[in-house]
């Protein structure tokens, strides 16, 4: 609480801005997120679960973010709101200055074709494929050609040093390598955003070291990032961090403050 | 997305579970197989009815004139079986006036025939087809001899005793001597060899060489015929196809004047093509083909029911798979039409399979059977296009029951 009215009384809240523009607005061109008072309710057998009520959240073109939070606070939904896996039951999703929360099945997933490169915990590559054929997929759908299709795919295998490994299958790839080819395939449609759900959940601490440097040069290279995470040390990666709970927006602070105020420095 | 990699995506699929492809696609594969080795049975037998078999028994561009029809009698209902008892039959006295009715080029013959015993100083007596004949019937038939000569126009006019013998018989009349010049003996008189006709060939084991050909007016006709005067038939060849409506035209025309018919009367003669020949085979056709096509019927019923299944379990168990596509940006119709390709390509595969499994059904029996087998190409296409046929139908269900899975849900499935 203390933490927004800070926030408030230094005025520096072009997010909230841009959240707070009229409802229905297409917010800037620089803002590649923005959501105005996200709700989502499932029904579990009878038992309504509000899920989210009400997220705000605005994120700026070339941020990294972090989002946090305790399980049951509403992260996961709030990932795949962004991620246009799943669409609001109320208020208003904009990604890229195009209003998501209102689109049908067919419209979502030419979004997530070319707005979005999803990385997954459990890295979700396809178990019978090579990595090239995992990082041709998105081009594939996007109906990029043969030929095309193969060099952008392997192109984006090469940045993430993986350039000898395009016939192996991810059965014969280590974690941090099927994690690599799994950003590879992310990248490969030049989305918007790049989302992580736990990137490194399923990695051991050198590799987890290894994939978040990845992330670190994605960044900096202007990728904007957004990671879901309920790792502490993971999240202190990113130079923004929102912390949810109970399906609210809980705080939302700069790199500095939240690593002091988990008392990771 | 693109058809061919979704093929190919399909084709992988079946190259990594051989087996269980093999046993899914089994329904379609003994579907297309009945159907092809049935198709290439009937097919076959077709084409020896036409090409062979009825341009042995009718020449070409010719016509039959009798009282009543060859071909099909069997089916004859009572009523149509007493009109034509009450005919009048053919008789010898006809056979001028036709012949002289005939237009310019048109060939004539006439026959009577039965089956009698036939006897030579080296065999027992033998059943044989024994057909008097006169005017141009070896001409018509387009039947040589092989060895010595065929009747002169002496006689034919005179009614010598002298006759032809089909190949079949000769080997059972004269097994150790040539036949010609040598005696043989029908009806209890002595008949002289001059020729050995031309095999005739065979039709589902049949022999047709088992003849004996003689001039009409041999003393052999009264054999054949009870009543005096009375022939078989005449067979009228005219030069070109073009003229054959115009030459039974003719015929009918003489002989309704010769039975002196009054116009509201029907003919009580029947004039015989080779259609009328075919119209009784391709009754028999028409059963078979049914066959043909209920015993696969049943087969790809079962085999699309399996695919279905295969179908429903393959969508089960890549649920997470489906997720992922999802998550790339696989719209509804992309997997669609992924698992429509795959299901189709799989039952294609079967298809292939059963072309392959038929086709050589039919060279076996063609080669251990007499029945004659024919692959026709028109056969290979609808068991191909039968094949991606049922793999659609029965891949619909499961396909669009893949395309309308929740994104988040089947993620979430491991």
């Amino acid at each position: 609480m203390s933490q927004q009215m800070e926030e408030v009384a230094l005025g520096i809240t072009a997010e909230r801005q841009a959240v707070m523009s009229s409802a229905g607005m297409a917010p800037g061109k620089d803002w590649v997120i923005v959501a105005r008072g996200l709700k989502r309710e499932y029904d579990m057998g009878g038992e309504i679960v509000r899920a989210l009520r009400g997220v705000d959240l605005a994120i700026h073109r070339n941020e990294y973010v972090a989002i946090m939070g305790p399980s049951g606070s509403g992260k996961s939904t709030l990932m795949n709101m962004i991620g246009c896996l799943d669409t609001p039951n109320s208020g208003e999703y904009w990604l890229n200055g195009q209003l998501v929360s209102t689109m049908k099945d067919d419209e979502l997933a030419r979004v997530r074709n070319k707005e979005i490169g999803f990385v997954f915990q459990t890295f979700n590559l396809l178990p019978r494929a090579t990595a090239l054929a995992n990082v041709e997929l998105p081009l594939v759908y996007a109906g990029v050609s043969g030929n095309e299709r193969r060099e952008r795919a392997a192109a984006a295998l090469e940045r993430v040093q993986l350039g000898s490994r395009m016939t192996h299958r991810p059965n014969e790839l280590s974690g941090g390598q099927r994690q690599r080819v799994a950003i590879a395939r992310a990248l490969v449609n030049d989305p918007s955003i790049l989302l992580a759900d736990e990137p490194t959940g399923n990695l051991d601490s050198t590799t987890s070291e290894e994939i978040m440097r990845v992330f670190e040069q994605l960044a900096e290279s202007g990728q904007t990032v957004i990671m879901v995470t309920h790792e502490p040390d993971i999240a202190a990666h990113a130079r923004r961090v929102v912390v949810l709970r109970d399906g609210l927006v809980a705080s939302d602070d700069k790199r500095d403050t939240f690593t002091k105020a988990v008392g990771l420095v | 997305m693109l058809f061919f990699e979704a093929v190919r995506m399909a084709l992988n699929t079946i190259r990594v579970q051989k087996l269980k492809s093999f046993f899914t696609a089994l329904g379609v594969c003994i579907g297309v197989m009945f159907l092809i080795t049935v198709v290439s049975i009937v097919d076959g037998m077709g084409r020896y009815m036409e090409t062979e078999l009825v341009g042995k028994l009718i020449a070409v561009n010719s016509f039959e004139l009798r009282y009543r029809p060859n071909f099909g009698a069997g089916e004859m209902n009572r009523a149509a079986q007493q009109e034509f008892n009450r005919r009048p039959r053919l008789l010898e006295s006809d056979v001028e006036p036709v012949a002289e009715a005939l237009g310019e080029g048109s060939l004539w013959a006439m026959y009577s025939t039965d089956q009698l015993k036939v006897e030579s100083p080296f065999s027992r007596p033998r059943s044989a087809t024994i057909t008097a004949i006169d005017g141009q019937y070896f001409e018509i038939k387009k039947l040589d001899v092989t060895v010595g000569r065929r009747f002169t126009a002496a006689e034919l006019s005179t009614g010598a005793s002298v006759v032809i013998l089909g190949p079949d018989l000769v080997k059972r009349l004269f097994p150790t001597v040539a036949p010609v010049d040598r005696q043989i003996k029908l009806g209890g008189k002595m008949y002289t060899v001059v020729g050995v006709g031309e095999s005739l060939g065979s039709a589902f084991g049949m022999s047709f060489d088992n003849y004996v050909y003689a001039p009409f007016r041999s003393p052999v006709h009264r054999l054949l015929n009870k009543q005096p005067h009375v022939i078989d038939g005449m067979i009228i060849q005219v030069p070109v196809a073009d003229m054959l409506a115009d030459g039974q035209e003719r015929v009918r025309t003489i002989m309704r004047a010769r039975h002196q018919l009054h116009p509201a009367q029907k003919d009580d003669f029947t004039i015989e093509t080779s259609d009328t020949a075919l119209e009784f085979w391709n009754k028999i056709k028409q059963y078979l083909i049914l066959a043909g096509v209920a015993l696969p019927a049943i087969g790809l019923v079962v085999g699309a029911i399996v695919i279905m299944n295969i179908m429903l379990v393959a969508v089960a168990e890549r649920t997470h798979e489906i997720g992922i596509r999802k998550a790339m940006g696989a719209k509804r119709r992309d997997i669609l039409m992924q698992f429509l390709i795959e299901s189709a390509t799989l039952s294609t595969f079967g298809a292939a399979m059963g072309i392959a499994l038929g086709a050589l059904f039919a060279l076996l029996i063609r080669s251990t059977t007499p029945m004659p087998t024919y692959v026709a190409p028109w056969s290979i296409m609808v068991g191909v296009l039968i094949g991606a046929g049922v793999g659609i139908i029965s891949g619909v269900y499961p396909a669009s029951r893949a395309s309308l899975l929740d994104p988040v849900a089947a993620l979430r499935q491991e």
